[in-house]
């Protein structure tokens, strides 16, 4: 059998020919990747958003100056502005802003060291998953606000009691993003870490972790949007000239003084501090854990 | 350059029988059934096989006949049911249908990881992981995304991975069923010249009768349900071989009449 048609030896230049067809097989089925121009970006994803804040300003100025809400109900674009004036002069805008802001972010970075390890453990363990992960869900789904109360008894007003109801809010969140991104790591890698040699902690380490990072930034990004919700929550209701100002209480001494271009100011604030850090933080996180898998 | 690790062995001298060395793997007597809802199915029967050292085996077999059963157990990602599986030269290296290269790595990280996790020092997994790279000819990949290679370069890039662990053997799964002809003809061009420059000892399951015949020394069929031993055939034609070669045809001819006959046992009952 297979005497026939022997070729003993490769024809000269049968290694370069291959090598040839290869690379053009290469070329041609490789799908060249560009970067999008700055113009579009600026035309596609800067414009709109920007479009659409000056278009609700307007219509707040249109229906301010046509007199159809009285000034005590919604006061202009200009009144705000004032508010604004007055914190800056002042010297305190940052310094509101600043206490906030701390807070958001150490509870934050508490909810990250609590949150992660317990994901870890609530996925890899069938018991802890069995015990934990309806209660894990339950607390997601319940408002952090509800702690509030619970909290001041606890902690009294305190740091401590605006650092529990943070926790809480966050916690779960950090803990389920981390445990459905472990969920969805396909079967395919961990079989393939085994045959390398990745298993227990190196498993976890080399293969788990990296495969289920799209679905932890996720739970990072609801994590962090929790936090300051919370916080916002606990810092209008719990007052105490030892908490020192932040935006919650700012908002809160606006309304005690009636001043509600002061509260209007407030919400501003809020938000786009909110909005700011997961613009800053949270979505470029997410966009370069999904583009540098080619998943967007 | 840097030394090559590479061994270059005379590929004339794997070729089986020629001396009585220690298998390179030996399956004797493997059992393996699952524990199912229905009841026990019983996937392979007694099945033994030798891979001699640098040999080039392919384990041909309809779809649902245990392929990859037994090659699970092989590569000790299983343990057979009864029966004894020995591999010499440590674990060995398994490449899939699917490239399964990690997408959060480069490609030049995901060889580097293997060389990490055997313990190589920084500067050499770089150097290493390059020259692996070299060898598949993917040079210019290593910075490269798995999602920025083409189908054919991905499948290089993981049989790269699959050599970077230095196994004495190579399993593979149908590493080339989702690629298309042209492609796949590369690529067989491609593995047997890194068969006979690295003398690795490869047990490469497909359902694809041609391939077979154009990789292997040795081709074995296994029958289905039980998957067990049905026949096997020795091909002395030397490498590299053309799949249109009419010597591979005619060898493709009779063992697909055979492959027809296991399959049409089963459709009798
Ligand atoms: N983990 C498992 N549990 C139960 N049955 C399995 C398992 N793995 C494989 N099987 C069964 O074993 C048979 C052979 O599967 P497989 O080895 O994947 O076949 P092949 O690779 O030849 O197509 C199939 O009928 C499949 O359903
Ligand atoms: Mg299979």
């Amino acid at each position: 059998m297979g005497g026939t048609d022997i070729r003993t030896a490769k024809p000269a230049g049968a290694d370069e020919e291959l090598a040839g067809l290869e690379a053009g097989l290469d070329s041609l089925e490789s799908v060249p990747v560009s970067r999008t121009p700055v113009g579009q970006v600026l035309r596609q994803k800067v414009a709109p958003p920007l479009l659409g804040a000056a278009f609700v300003l307007v219509a707040w100025q249109l229906v301010h100056a046509g007199g159809l809400v009285s000034e005590e109900r919604l006061p202009g674009p200009r009144a705000v502005g004032d508010s604004f004036l007055t914190l800056w002069r002042q010297g305190t805008l940052f310094e509101i802003v600043w206490t906030s802001l701390e807070r958001g972010l150490l509870g934050f970075l508490a909810a990250l060291a609590i949150g992660t390890p317990l994901g870890l453990v609530v996925a890899r363990v069938p018991f802890v998953r069995a015990a934990l992960g309806p209660v894990l869900s339950g607390l997601q789904s319940l408002p952090s606000v509800a702690w509030v109360p619970a909290a001041i008894m606890w902690f009294g007003l305190t740091d401590a009691a605006m650092y529990t109801v943070i926790l809480l809010g966050a916690v779960p969140s950090i803990a389920v993003g981390l445990v459905s991104g472990i969920d969805q790591v396909p079967p395919l890698y961990l079989r393939a870490g085994r045959t390398i040699g990745a298993t227990g902690l190196r498993g976890a380490r080399y293969i788990v972790l990296p495969a289920a990072l799209p679905g932890y930034t996720a739970g990072l990004k609801q994590g962090w949007a929790f936090s300051w919700r919370s916080l916002m929550a606990t810092e209008l209701i719990a007052s105490s000239p030892d908490l020192g100002v932040g935006l919650g209480r700012y908002l809160a001494n606006s309304r005690e003084a009636i001043d509600l271009p002061g509260v209007f100011f407030g919400i501003l604030l809020i938000l786009a501090v909110g909005v700011l850090i997961d613009l800053l933080v949270f979505s470029p996180l997410e966009r370069r854990v999904l583009r540098s898998r080619g998943l967007r | 350059m840097h030394p090559t690790t590479i061994t270059v062995k005379d590929a004339a001298s794997g070729a089986a029988g020629l001396a009585p060395r220690t298998p390179a793997v030996r399956v004797v007597g493997a059992h393996k059934s699952f524990v199912r809802p229905e009841g026990v199915q019983t996937v392979l029967q007694d099945i033994s096989i030798d891979v001699a050292p640098g040999e080039f085996i392919c384990l041909l077999g309809a779809s649902g006949c245990g392929k990859s059963t037994l090659l699970n157990l092989v590569a000790g990602l299983d343990e057979p049911t009864s029966g004894r599986i020995e591999v010499t030269g440590g674990r060995p290296a398994l490449m899939f249908q699917e490239h399964a290269l990690f997408p959060w790595l480069t490609a030049g990280k995901n060889i580097e990881l293997v060389l990490r996790l055997r313990g190589v020092s920084r500067p050499e997994r770089r150097a290493r992981a390059e020259e692996l790279l070299g060898l598949v000819r993917l040079q210019d990949a290593y910075g490269k995304r798995v999602h920025e290679l083409s189908g054919g370069m991905r499948q290089r890039v993981a049989l790269a991975r699959a050599l970077a662990q230095d196994s004495e053997v190579l399993l593979m799964d149908e590493p080339f069923a989702a690629l298309d002809a042209i492609t796949r003809d590369v690529l067989h061009e491609e593995l047997t010249r890194i068969w006979q420059e690295t003398g690795v000892s490869v047990l490469f399951v497909t359902h694809n009768v041609r391939e077979a015949v154009r990789l292997a020394q040795r081709v074995v069929l296994l029958s289905c349900r039980p998957g067990r031993i049905a026949r096997e055939w020795t091909i002395g034609m030397p490498q590299p071989r053309r799949i249109e070669d009419p010597t591979v045809a005619e060898l493709s001819a009779e063992i697909t009449d055979q492959l027809r006959k296991e399959i049409r046992r089963h459709g009798r009952h």
